[in-house]
């Protein structure tokens, strides 16, 4: 199986889709020859054209508006939001439309559409390009929301939310675009809605997705150390959320961390810690803990923005709350 | 037009009318519940349209639909049984007086959010460009949709792009309650789309065959791929916003005079001056019992079951 970066896994699923489907195209600011804000698309301008690869003006609810209008009538639109807080100025062509049509109009349409969007701080990027704000739309019905840890699950869960007939909103974190790993070739798909154990430990559980899952492996890593074994759940589809990985893990540790890039109240871990009190809560040896960005906008300067982030520190704290 | 289509579409518009008021008294009654916004005086404009519109031609329209829906062939039964709630509705309920739906005669759907309707016309019409289907789509809104953002997102990708549809803003001269001159800068609507390029003229929206006229020459050269094109039918609503309306931001003058310009007695008087006048009270009367009849059926029709509105919150591959 061939190495490669998240990034590449991603242009990869793209380019498969355009190739396998004639149906589908991609949206978005400078995904032309400039291939994106993040090189995602570069080099498919030129093998697909204009008519496929459609750069649009600055104008978020208008092409995410078109692309609902697209996909009602017969195209799969993949659309690029260059920066995931730039996907507040769709909002409403997400929330009100995208998500609902399908049932308000009794099945009558369907909406597949991809709105991909690379979110998460790190960089230095500053409060209005650092975002995760997939806790915003957690609650909106008729949204799926996904976002892969590895370059894998990259491709696959990418090629798996095209064919997707819903809405689907595909986090891109934009720190592990760099990251390095195996990916299937050829015809790949990851189905949604489904959690993968990346590690495996009887003594607790960090659950979690995206970005944060090589941090919790890392902290998993020092807490073996100590001669503690943990569960490190990825969530990699938050909505709807695999609530049977979720109960089972939590049934064999009876001891959690649920962690996030995104901040804490409100957050993707206020949903599963209210999930697993409900439904494992006799399982339950210690309160859920959670770990997640503090509840700021995000600093630009570098300390800064660590100081708000999670952390392996942060984590480590947590899981000497669970066996106090 | 031919006087037996000028016959059909006095026939539509009455349709129209009546059906508003019918609905406007269920409401009254209790019989509906929520919200309903009635398009009564601005029957020509959906009727109009409709009649320049082809096999395989799209609808994208606004929260006030119900016009746009029976112009297009929809039935009142299901009209009805949706804003009743019943299994007959178009959408069994689920959306309502302002998320209508009737793909299979070409109604994609209305809109409850003002302008949220013209980025996805403006999508079907992207559709229709790329799949090469030939397909006009045609978009309705009112003026208050004008000073929306996507409004503009909208008119100027399709515009960029050279997408076949037609926006046609229907200005009844008030957004809600403010007037025109104090929502639109410059007070002129069609200096927005011509900001665009796009071609744009103003019709006499009371004027059925006005419209069609306009709605023809908007839609042949858009076939033919030259791009969008819009139209200001200048229109007014008799009654008011929503139900809830008391009417206080106008004046009975106003609409006296705007009364006199009434789309069906417009018509009326040219089908009476070319010889239809016996047959006009019979259309009327034949009408009203379709009317009933639609009632009829939709109280018939069950209610839909509420277990069902757990269902169907995401497609099935």
């Amino acid at each position: 199986m061939p190495e490669m970066y998240f990034s590449d896994a991603i242009r990869a699923a793209l380019d498969e889709a355009l190739t396998r489907d004639a149906s589908v195209v991609l949206m978005g600011e400078d995904i032309g020859p400039y291939g994106g804000a993040f090189g995602i698309t570069r080099g498919l301008h030129e093998k697909y054209g204009p008519e496929r690869i459609i750069e649009t003006p600055i104008s978020e609810n208008g092409f995410v508006g078109v692309a609902v209008g697209a996909a009602m009538t017969g195209l799969r639109p993949v659309v690029e939001i260059m920066f995931m807080d730039f996907i507040l100025l769709a909002a409403d062509q997400i929330i009100n439309h995208a998500a609902k049509l399908h049932y308000i109009y009794d099945g009558q349409v369907k909406v597949p559409l991809v709105i991909r969007a690379p979110a998460g701080a790190g960089r230095g990027y500053g409060a209005s390009h650092s975002q995760n704000l997939e806790n915003v739309f957690l609650s909106v019905a008729g949204l799926k929301i996904v976002c892969p840890a590895t370059p894998a699950d990259a491709k696959g869960l990418l090629a798996a939310a095209i064919r997707d007939p819903n809405p689907v909103l595909f986090i891109e974190p934009k720190a592990l675009y760099g990251a390095r790993g195996e990916v299937p070739e050829g015809d790949y798909t990851v189905p949604l809605g489904v959690a993968r154990l990346a590690r495996e430990g009887k003594d607790l559980s960090i659950i979690t997705y995206g970005a944060c899952v090589p941090l919790a492996l890392a902290a998993a890593g020092e807490l073996s150390e100590g001669g503690l074994e943990a569960d490190v759940l990825d969530l990699r589809t938050l909505k709807p959320m695999d609530l049977t990985a979720l109960e089972a893990t939590v049934a064999k540790t009876g001891r959690c961390i649920v962690l996030e890039e995104g901040p804490l109240t409100g957050g993707i871990g206020a949903e599963v810690s209210a999930r697993i009190g409900e439904r494992c809560f006799r399982a339950l040896k210690a309160g859920v803990q959670r770990v997640a960005a503090q509840d700021t906008p995000i600093p630009s300067a570098t300390p800064l923005e660590h100081a708000v982030l999670p952390s392996v520190a942060a984590l480590l704290a947590a899981a000497d709350r669970l066996f106090e | 037009m031919p006087e037996e289509r000028l016959l059909s579409a006095y026939r539509k518009m009455l349709l129209i009318r009546l059906m508003e008021e019918r609905i406007g008294a269920l409401f009254t009654e209790g019989a509906i519940a929520g919200t309903c916004h009635l398009c009564i005086g601005q029957e020509a404009v959906a009727v109009g349209v409709a009649e320049a519109l082809e096999l395989g031609d799209e609808v994208v329209s606004c929260h006030r639909g119900h016009g746009h829906l029976l112009a297009m062939g929809g039935e009142p039964a299901r009209l009805l049984g949706e804003l009743m709630g019943r299994q007959i509705g178009y959408c069994r309920g689920r959306g309502g007086s302002q998320h209508l739906s009737a793909p299979g005669i070409g109604l994609l759907g209305t809109n409850g959010i003002t302008g949220g309707g013209i980025p996805i016309a403006t999508g079907a019409a992207l559709s229709a460009h790329l799949l090469r289907t030939g397909a006009a789509i045609v978009c309705f809104f009112g003026d208050g949709a004008t000073n929306q953002g996507v409004f503009h997102e909208s008119l100027n990708m399709a515009a960029l792009w050279s997408l076949p549809v037609l926006y046609v803003c229907e200005n009844n001269r008030y957004a809600m309650s403010e007037p025109v001159c104090r929502t639109v800068a410059g007070g002129d609507i069609l200096a927005r789309p011509r900001a665009y390029g796009i071609s744009a003229e103003c019709v006499d929206g009371m004027d059925v065959e006005a419209v069609e006229a306009a709605a023809r020459r908007a839609l042949a050269p858009l076939r033919a791929g030259k791009g969008p094109a819009f139209i200001e039918a200048a229109t007014y609503r008799f009654c008011g916003h929503s139900k809830s309306d008391k009417l206080l931001y106008r004046t009975r003058e106003e609409e006296a005079k705007w009364r006199e310009r009434d789309p069906l007695t417009l018509t009326r008087l040219k089908l009476e001056k070319a010889g239809w006048k016996e047959t006009l009270p019979w259309i009327e009367e034949e009408v009203r019992r379709q009317i009933a009849e639609a009632e009829e059926a939709c109280r018939r029709s069950p209610l839909t079951p509420p277990e069902t509105a757990l269902q169907g919150v995401y497609a099935d591959a």
